[in-house]
């Protein structure tokens, strides 16, 4: 592809290229790097001090449980809403592929106020029911993982599908021709032949539930030491003037998604060479 | 015999796919379903192998009930036209693949694979990835493959379709040699008619979803059932209201021959070792005739653009009566 824009003048060349460069240091690179350097600013031992704070680890600890927790729940249910919208005809198909980016779309905040909406202890509409079977979903953490995975739903979904369609049902076909039944099929044929595009879908989704922030607050009550992430500890000790807390904490969270995203870089070329 | 299939009826929406087909295929032989693409074959070969379900109608296979088994249980090999290759497995390990589902002991999963991979002559790179061979020896590879399980029956949905004309030629011959060694009952489908007549002991004709006529390739040749089948099986051309093949026209520049149709060469094309003529017939209304004749018979005769000439059709020429509706494609056929 590259070549064939390499007959171009040299200054578009040029001036695309610091164009590109420019807008992407100044929007992205820039400010994360800040964010390091500001949590950085008293060395290694202060940042790590801050994690030592009882809250602020409850807070991360939290937002761990969540993220696993979220991830496992949108691989799952990802994969089987891919198979289903790709592999079967059904009536209402494409109204629940179109309801599948409505997270996309919709404010976090809007998710949370609707999750309240429906799940809340007092006027809900499984909340109160909920409550009395021992049940605690708002300001509790099933709450706080149901709005994660709301809003990560569409990310496992969109990564899967157009690999499942490429791929096609030919191999799956094959399998059972040769004995298989639909389990070994897809243990065997289609898990290996999406298995990239479910390692970057629970990427995507890991990066989104751990800085998940909107849908969270509303659900959760933001309680400091019960009920508070580490995305919503960055906001409260940034506003307390907690300088090097809230950057340590962002710091912590930026690193975190973007060692994801490095490891998946360094280990798909591997696959492909092989 | 070996499959037998019986008032099966499949409709996708309202399009009818296969409508109410009855045919019985013997064990051992090599069965071609021919017929133009839409027509109904490729989801006959599938609901023999249990990859769709019929709406109505049986399917048995080696006596064995077979209508409602998933494909997994019928014992049939199948090999897709895109070939299907399992991308993430080494050739070895496709072949395998039917070999391990069903728990067989390593070392007689490696010697049958090395046995298989020998038939077909990819012993050399039983290591690769099918992305790293040729589109013949993918192929190749998923016969192998299907081969592999021992099935009771070889189903081929287009096998050489995607391939280019000499490696499709190459692989036709092979199959052919390879079927004669192994002996499974084979079903290939194809909508070229020389390679049925080429490869098929028996052919079954189907145009929308209805079987045309069962035969060997030279029952069909020589007799064919319909006009669908006699325009299907080869170039034909239109004489007096009979659908006639181009070679089997006779041409003289002199009207010696009682009841000889006379007319003048408007075109002459030459291709290879056969000369193609348009005869425009002295008769209001009658179509332009297509003619084939060798090079040398067109030279000694000196035939060119203008010539006059009569036709007869060669004594025991297989006709069929022409119909109205398929006069005028036919002709059109024949004009391109």
């Amino acid at each position: 592809m590259a070549t064939s824009y390499a007959s171009d003048p040299a200054p578009v060349r040029w001036g695309l290229r610091i164009v590109t460069l420019g807008y992407v240091f100044l929007l992205v690179a820039w400010p994360t790097a800040l964010v390091f350097k500001n949590a950085l600013a008293n060395g290694f031992g202060a940042m790590f001090e801050t994690f030592s704070d009882p809250e602020i680890a409850h807070a991360i600890s939290l937002t761990l449980t969540i993220t696993v927790w979220a991830v496992a729940i949108n691989l799952v249910f990802g994969l089987t809403i891919s198979i289903l919208l790709v592999r079967y005809d059904f009536p209402g198909k494409r109204a629940l592929s179109a309801m599948l980016d409505v997270p996309l779309a919709v404010s976090p905040v809007v998710v949370g106020l609707a999750l309240v909406l429906v799940y809340n202890g007092r006027d809900g509409w499984f909340g109160p029911s909920l409550e009395e079977a021992g049940f605690q979903i708002i300001f509790s953490t099933p709450g706080m993982i149901m709005a994660t995975v709301f809003v990560a739903l569409p990310l496992m979904i969109r990564e899967v599908v157009p690999v499942l369609e490429e791929i096609g049902d030919d191999q799956e076909q094959a399998a059972r021709s040769l004995g298989a039944n639909a389990v070994q099929a897809f243990r065997r044929i289609t898990l290996p032949g999406i298995k990239w595009a479910v390692v970057y879908g629970v990427v995507l989704s890991l990066a989104r539930s751990l800085g998940e922030f909107g849908a969270v607050k509303i659900v959760s009550g933001n309680i400091s030491g019960q009920s508070q992430t580490a995305t919503l500890s960055v906001e409260e000790t940034y506003q307390n003037f907690q300088q090097q807390a809230s950057y340590s904490i962002a710091a912590l969270l930026a690193f975190a998604a973007m060692a994801c995203l490095v490891v998946v870089a360094i280990l798909r070329p591997k696959e492909q060479q092989e | 015999m070996s499959i037998n299939v019986s008032g099966v009826t499949k409709k996708f929406g309202d399009f009818v796919a296969l409508d109410d087909i009855s045919v019985d295929l013997p064990t051992g032989q090599l069965t071609a379903l021919l017929g133009p693409s839409g027509g109904g074959k490729s989801t006959l070969l599938r609901i023999i192998a249990g990859l769709e379900s019929a709406d109505d109608g049986t399917v048995t296979i080696e006596g064995n009930e077979a209508t409602h088994l998933p494909p997994q249980k019928r014992n049939v090999g199948f090999v897709f036209q895109h070939y299907a290759a399992f991308k993430h497995m080494s050739v070895a390990k496709n072949v395998a693949f039917g070999l391990e589902i069903r728990k067989r002991p390593k070392d007689e999963v490696k010697r049958r694979v090395d046995e298989l991979l020998e038939l077909v002559h990819l012993s050399q790179f039983a290591h690769r990835l099918p992305s790293q061979l040729s589109g013949g020896q993918r192929q190749r590879m998923a016969l192998a493959r299907a081969l592999a399980v021992e099935p009771s029956v070889l189903l081929l949905d287009e096998p050489f379709g995607a391939l280019d004309a000499k490696v499709r030629k190459e692989l036709r011959d092979w199959l052919r040699r390879l079927h004669d060694e192994v002996h499974v009952t084979t079903v290939f489908v194809t909508h070229d008619q020389e390679e049925a007549l080429e490869v098929a002991d028996e052919i079954v004709v189907i145009n929308d979803g209805r079987i045309e006529q069962i035969g060997s390739p030279d029952q069909l040749y020589d007799e064919p059932a319909s006009d669908f089948v006699m325009s299907f099986l080869g170039p034909v051309t239109t004489l007096e209201n009979k659908l006639i093949r181009p070679h089997d026209i006779e041409v003289s520049t002199h009207s010696r021959i009682a009841g000889a149709i006379g007319g003048t060469v408007s075109r002459v094309v030459r291709v290879g070792f056969e000369v193609r003529l348009t005869v425009s017939v002295d008769r209001p209304g009658h179509p332009e005739v297509a003619v084939t004749v060798t090079r040398a018979h067109s030279r000694n005769l000196r035939i060119e653009e203008g010539t006059k000439v009569w036709l007869t059709p060669t004594h025991g020429a297989p006709v069929v009566p022409a119909m109205e509706s398929s006069l005028s494609e036919t002709s059109a056929e024949i004009a391109v």
